[in-house]
């Protein structure tokens, strides 16, 4: 197949971007995204030019390191599915694809499609761990889990942190991401300790590093690839609410 | 009773001032007096339809309860205070939230699309905008009286001998006019758009939805809105069909 690449260049951090046009031809609809950018990037260093950066890493869509808006949609228009998940059986010949970055102010661009996500990793030391003794195993029933609280975690847990939910809101909010990672541990007995202190400050670095505010769209659940539900959302509005009332009558 | 108001007014305060300082700044906090200030604003209008629906009655219905609302003295500062505190809360985090938000995506994409979010909420906006231009010309209009300054001169008597302000009549003079009339379709109409994305955006916004009651709270807000617009709308179309005059 033979499509149409309108990709965002961008030299640096610095440097204005924008869209670079590429042809790219006998596609095999059996690659994926990725290996079809591998393609052209082959072809642009064969013909002495600059490849297209992208960030890249396990290639099965469970790290969370690809990120590309294909057609303004972040991860492209499958659902539940990262860029190194699509394949392109999904488009047609003759397309036009317009690729950009992910596009926040917290998620600086570095190189062409590859952003700076590290706002997320701060967002996680303000409070996306739990404090516990490391060493031997406890026994494993000395902690009883409800089923349907494990269950909750884990969906929560499924976050890659990909970035995607920033990417498709219109607001660049981060709600989906720090919710989901304030949930999985919120949701458990070993994260209950930290539970209020955990989201008072998991929220303030979020507003700290200059994300958006959630208007309630879900367009981050709808484009999330591990389809992370808004529910999470509500639940750390909850909680963030119960812990900002419970620190103003805490006795110290 | 003031002694008790004041008492809690002032417990208030005290915490207010702990929790405000951190609240306001924080994003999640100003979506806290989004939904807030929206559930007051919500059931001012609802209420205030109710009190207009009676406009289908004996005029000396809505006169007399237009009397009973002008007297109620402090009571009616009370209620005006309280829903421009809400308006005021309102406007003040839409725009804080927008400006945050403006600035959150500096440099815009040059193809966006979207998957599932409404018309309503992506327009909330532009219909509040609209809405507020609205509401401004609705109070110089018909309380303040100062666009058509003769219905300050309207009066009529009750069945009772009183005289009071005859406001089933400035309605009606007042939307005997077509253009008067389109203007307040067009910002119920905003407004019910508005609503459909506001009311359901609530319940979110402080922590009460989830996905199982998800449906029945969209078809609730659907339902709201729908009611919310005929209500309203049936009064100047009956006075402009003539049916009420």
């Amino acid at each position: 197949m033979n499509l149409k690449l309108r990709v965002w260049r961008q030299k640096d951090r610095n440097a204005p971007g924008k869209l670079v046009e590429y042809e790219a031809g006998d596609i095999d609809p059996e690659m994926s995204f990725l290996e079809m950018l591998d393609v052209v990037n082959e072809r642009l260093i064969g013909a002495g030019d600059e490849p297209i950066a992208f960030d890249h890493d396990c290639r099965e869509g469970i790290c969370g390191t690809c990120s590309a808006t294909i057609n303004g949609i972040p991860h492209g228009p499958e659902r539940a599915t990262t860029v190194c998940q699509l394949h392109m059986r999904h488009f047609k010949d003759g397309d036009i694809l317009t690729i950009e970055p992910f596009r926040a102010k917290p998620f600086p661009v570095i190189r062409d499609l590859m952003v700076d996500r590290s706002a997320f990793d701060r967002i996680i030391e303000s409070g996306g761990f739990v404090s516990v003794r490391t060493g031997s195993a406890p026994e494993a029933n000395t902690l009883p889990i409800p089923k349907d609280a494990a269950e909750t975690a884990m969906d929560a847990a499924a976050c890659i942190g990909c970035g995607a939910c920033v990417a498709a809101c219109k607001n660049a909010s981060a709600m989906l991401f720090v919710a989901a990672k304030s949930s999985q541990l919120n949701t458990l007995p070993q994260g209950k300790p930290e539970k209020d202190r955990r989201v008072l400050n998991m929220v303030a670095a979020m507003d700290e590093a200059g994300f958006g505010n959630c208007t309630n769209q879900y367009e981050c659940s709808a484009v999330c690839p591990k389809t992370i539900s808004e529910d999470f959302i509500a639940q750390l509005n909850r909680e963030y609410l119960v812990a900002s009332v419970k620190q103003s009558f805490a006795g110290k | 009773m003031y002694c008790g108001g004041a008492a809690i007014v002032f417990i208030l305060s005290i915490f207010m001032e702990q929790t405000t300082a951190r609240l306001f700044r924080s994003s999640l906090g100003k979506k806290y007096v989004m939904a807030v200030s929206g559930v007051i604003l919500l059931l001012f209008v609802i209420g205030h339809l109710i009190g207009n629906l009676q406009i289908f009655a004996h005029p000396d219905l809505i006169n007399s309860y237009a009397h009973f609302l002008q007297n109620m003295g402090p009571g009616l500062w009370a209620v005006r205070l309280i829903l421009l505190t809400a308006v005021v809360a309102h406007i003040w985090a839409a725009v804080e939230l927008t400006l945050e938000n403006r600035r959150a995506r500096p440099e815009d994409y040059r193809e966006k699309d979207t998957i599932q979010a409404s018309y309503a909420s992506r327009t909330m906006r532009i219909s509040g905008f609209i809405v507020l231009a609205f509401i401004l010309f609705h109070l110089a209009h018909f309380t303040l009286q100062v666009v058509n300054p003769q219905y300050q001169e309207l009066y009529t008597q009750l069945e009772d001998g009183t005289v009071v302000h005859d406001v089933h009549s400035m309605m009606v003079s007042g939307f005997q006019n077509i253009w008067i009339s389109g203007f307040y379709l067009i910002a119920i109409g905003l407004l019910s758009v508005h609503l459909r994305h506001g009311f359901a955006s609530m319940f979110q916004s402080i922590g009460l939805r989830n996905r199982k009651i998800a449906g029945p709270l969209e078809k609730t807000s659907l339902g709201l809105s729908i009611l919310y617009f005929a209500g309203n709308a049936a009064i100047p179309v009956a006075i402009l069909a003539g049916f009420v005059s």
